[in-house]
Formats: C-alpha cells, sequence, structure tokens
C-alpha cells in the first residue's frame, strides 16, 4: 500500500509524514514561545529557550521549502467529490493561508532576531546571516507581527482540524482518513476510479 | 530703620528675581551628538551592562559664579533606548521594564542645585520614569566651559545618581545585585 507519492486519490507517504511534522512543529513552537517569553531571567531555560525556538524555526523554514517543492512536483490528490463546491473552494483558500502564514511567522520571527545584524545560530552547528534593517525598531515591528501571525495560525488551524473532523464524524467520508494514510476506499463516489 | 529694612528686602528681592536672567541659557547640543544619557546595571554582580537613550533633549541654564540659580531640564524618549542588542532593547522597552507604548517619555526636571566644592553640584529634581516620578539627586561636575572653533560657547557637565527598579514600578527583578540602576548624564550645552 505504501506510496511514496501522492495519487489523484491518495495522499503519498512523503505528504503525510511532513504534514504531521509540520503541524506537530509547529504547535511545539507555538508552545514553546508562549511559554519562553515570560520566563525568569534566572531560569535555565531563559536562553535554552529561545536558542531552541529559533533553531526550530529555522528547520522548519527549511522543512517548508521541502513541502512546497514536493507539492509542485508532486501535486496533491483532488478533493473528494463529497466535497462541495464551497467547501473545496475554502480548502483551497485556507490551504493557501496556511501556507502563507507558515512561511511570514518564520519571517518575522528572523526579522526579530537579526534586527541588529546579529546572525542565528541553528542548534550550534551552523548560523543563519543577518540582512540589512528593513525597518525602524524592527525588532519591535516584527515581533508584533510575529505573534499577531502566530494567533492568527493557531486560530486557522483550530478551523483546518474543525473542518476534517466534520469530515470524518459528520459526513463520513475519507477527508481525514486520507490525511491519516489509512483511507482504503479514498471517498466514496470515487470508488470508480479505485477499481482495478 | 523701617525704611532701611524696607530698601534691604528690596534689594534683596531684586537680586533674587534678577538671578536667573544672568544665568546663561544652554541647549544641550543634540545635534552635533556632544550628549549622552547612559546608563549602567549590573550583570548577576559579575560585570557591567552599558545601555543609552540616543534620542532626547534638554537645556539648562548656568552661572560659575552663582551655581545656585542653574537648572536643568532633559525629556528622553524612552523607545530610544539601545543596549547593542535588539532582543534585549525590545525586552527592556516592553512591558517588563519601560512600557514605552505607554510611557514614552521620560525626564528630569531640577528644582535646586547647591554647590558641593569646586566646580561640583548637586542637582536636585524629579524624575519621571515609567510614569513615576520621584525626587532624586544628581551628583555633577563641570567638566569645562569655554569658546569653541566656530564661535560658539560651550558647557559641559557629567553627573549621576542611582535610582532602584522598584521605585519606578520596573517589574522584571533582576536578581540581587541588580536592583539599581546608575544614570549617567553626560551632556554639552551650546550658549544661546
Amino acid at each position: 500500500m505504501t506510496q511514496w507519492r501522492n495519487s489523484a486519490e491518495r495522499y503519498g507517504l512523503v505528504a503525510i509524514v511532513l504534514h504531521w511534522l509540520v503541524a506537530l512543529t509547529v504547535f511545539g513552537l507555538f508552545g514553546l514561545g508562549l511559554w519562553m517569553v515570560d520566563l525568569d531571567y534566572y531560569d535555565a531555560w531563559y536562553r535554552r529557550g529561545p536558542a531552541l525556538h529559533k533553531s526550530v524555526g529555522l528547520t522548519l523554514f527549511a522543512v517548508l521549502l521541502l513541502r512546497v517543492g514536493w507539492r509542485r512536483w508532486s501535486p496533491p490528490p483532488l478533493p473528494p467529490s463529497t466535497h462541495t463546491a464551497l467547501e473545496r473552494r475554502a480548502a483551497r483558500v485556507a490551504h493557501l493561508l496556511l501556507y502563507l502564514l507558515l512561511f511570514a511567522l518564520a519571517c518575522s520571527g528572523y526579522l526579530i532576531s537579526t534586527a541588529d545584524g546579529r546572525p542565528i545560530p541553528v542548534f550550534g552547528l551552523f548560523e543563519v546571516p543577518a540582512l540589512p534593517a528593513l525597518v525602524e525598531d524592527q525588532e519591535d515591528v516584527a515581533g508584533a507581527i510575529h505573534e499577531w501571525l502566530a494567533w492568527s495560525l493557531v486560530a486557522l488551524v483550530a478551523v483546518h482540524a474543525l473542518a476534517a473532523l466534520k469530515h470524518h464524524f459528520i459526513d463520513r467520508d475519507a477527508t481525514l482518513r486520507r490525511m491519516l494514510g489509512v483511507a482504503r476506499n479514498p471517498s466514496r463516489s470515487s470508488t470508480e476510479e479505485n477499481r482495478p | 530703620m523701617k525704611i532701611r529694612n524696607l530698601f534691604s528686602a528690596i534689594a534683596l528681592g531684586l537680586t533674587v528675581a534678577a538671578a536667573p536672567a544672568t544665568a546663561a541659557d544652554y541647549i544641550i547640543d543634540k545635534e552635533g551628538q556632544h550628549a549622552f544619557v547612559n546608563f549602567k546595571i549590573s550583570h548577576l554582580g559579575y560585570s557591567w551592562l552599558y545601555g543609552t537613550f540616543r534620542d532626547f533633549d534638554g537645556r539648562f541654564s548656568f552661572d560659575a559664579t552663582r551655581p545656585e540659580v542653574s537648572s536643568v531640564r532633559v525629556t528622553i524618549r524612552t523607545a530610544s533606548v539601545d543596549s547593542n542588542h535588539a532582543e534585549r532593547d525590545k525586552h527592556l522597552r516592553g512591558s517588563d521594564f519601560l512600557n514605552t507604548g505607554k510611557h514614552p517619555e521620560a525626564s528630569f526636571v531640577s528644582t535646586g542645585v547647591t554647590s558641593t566644592g569646586e566646580g561640583s553640584f548637586d542637582i536636585s529634581g524629579n524624575l519621571t520614569l515609567n510614569g513615576v516620578t520621584r525626587p532624586v539627586t544628581i551628583a555633577a561636575k563641570l567638566l569645562g566651559e569655554g569658546a569653541d572653533p566656530w564661535g560658539g560657547y560651550r558647557a559641559g557637565f557629567e553627573g549621576s545618581t542611582r535610582i532602584a527598579l522598584k521605585d519606578f514600578a520596573i517589574a522584571k527583578d533582576l536578581g540581587p545585585a541588580s536592583q539599581e540602576v546608575e544614570l549617567i548624564l553626560s551632556v554639552e550645552g551650546v550658549r544661546q
């Protein structure tokens, strides 16, 4: 059953793994970000927390590039035919927004830490250099945007997850199972295509 | 007797009234950037952390022969805090420290100057920082005064005072060695 690439009706392993990897990382970064900004100065994590957040965040950026590249090379399956036209449209907009928010988050985060020309160390292995400052008080502007984007992303992720649950429990279609890689008959009405 | 008293009273009144006019007015040289509002605070008790406020304005009046008629007023844009580390500066501007969104300006306005020796003074005044106004005393020294090469006249001072972060409602506790910060004003004024 294992297929790496996406087909017209199924997600392949690469897309599935990337999807859940990004999802877990985003939740981890969100929690870590909220927690670390309120740490006491004498907390052992006062320095470790932000360093980890930045390292993971920049790695996620690279993974996102990979994901978008993969998506272009191996396009996702068509929406299940049980989806209405409105649902397809909403899903397309939501998915596009999720990607945009993720990239904007990575960029705004990068612009906080590099505002004074300091590079960002990634897990102590290498450094991502800074760009020349773009705006006055860049660390404040980028910081406010970063926080705002983070909450927007989490809100949109909640909608995304609720929509998936709605398809699973109310519409009883294959939307969620496809992304879990357990959809044996991807959607009721595409069974014709699925026949050998 | 009565009349003599009256005359001396008038004479005294005139001297007091006339006194501020004899002190020369100076504008702190921000244009040429010969003025600094710096601070230093202990880091963990192991070293000094220095920072500066890049944007401020101020003026003073000063008379070397009568320092007690001198006065000074400085206004600082708190968001211009700069400790040579963007992430820390962002933190300093936030609610843990200076609340620069809510309190964009800090100021020092003198209320009295007393001479404490040759070219040294205690400047009493009100410091407003983070929305809190408290009296402080700046120990100041005249560094030098005289004609500049461009046809003007300048006088320079340096003064410092120590304040407790808690006194100015600064929320963050940086530990036992860092309860107080030293403010250092090092300014050159151009006589008007």
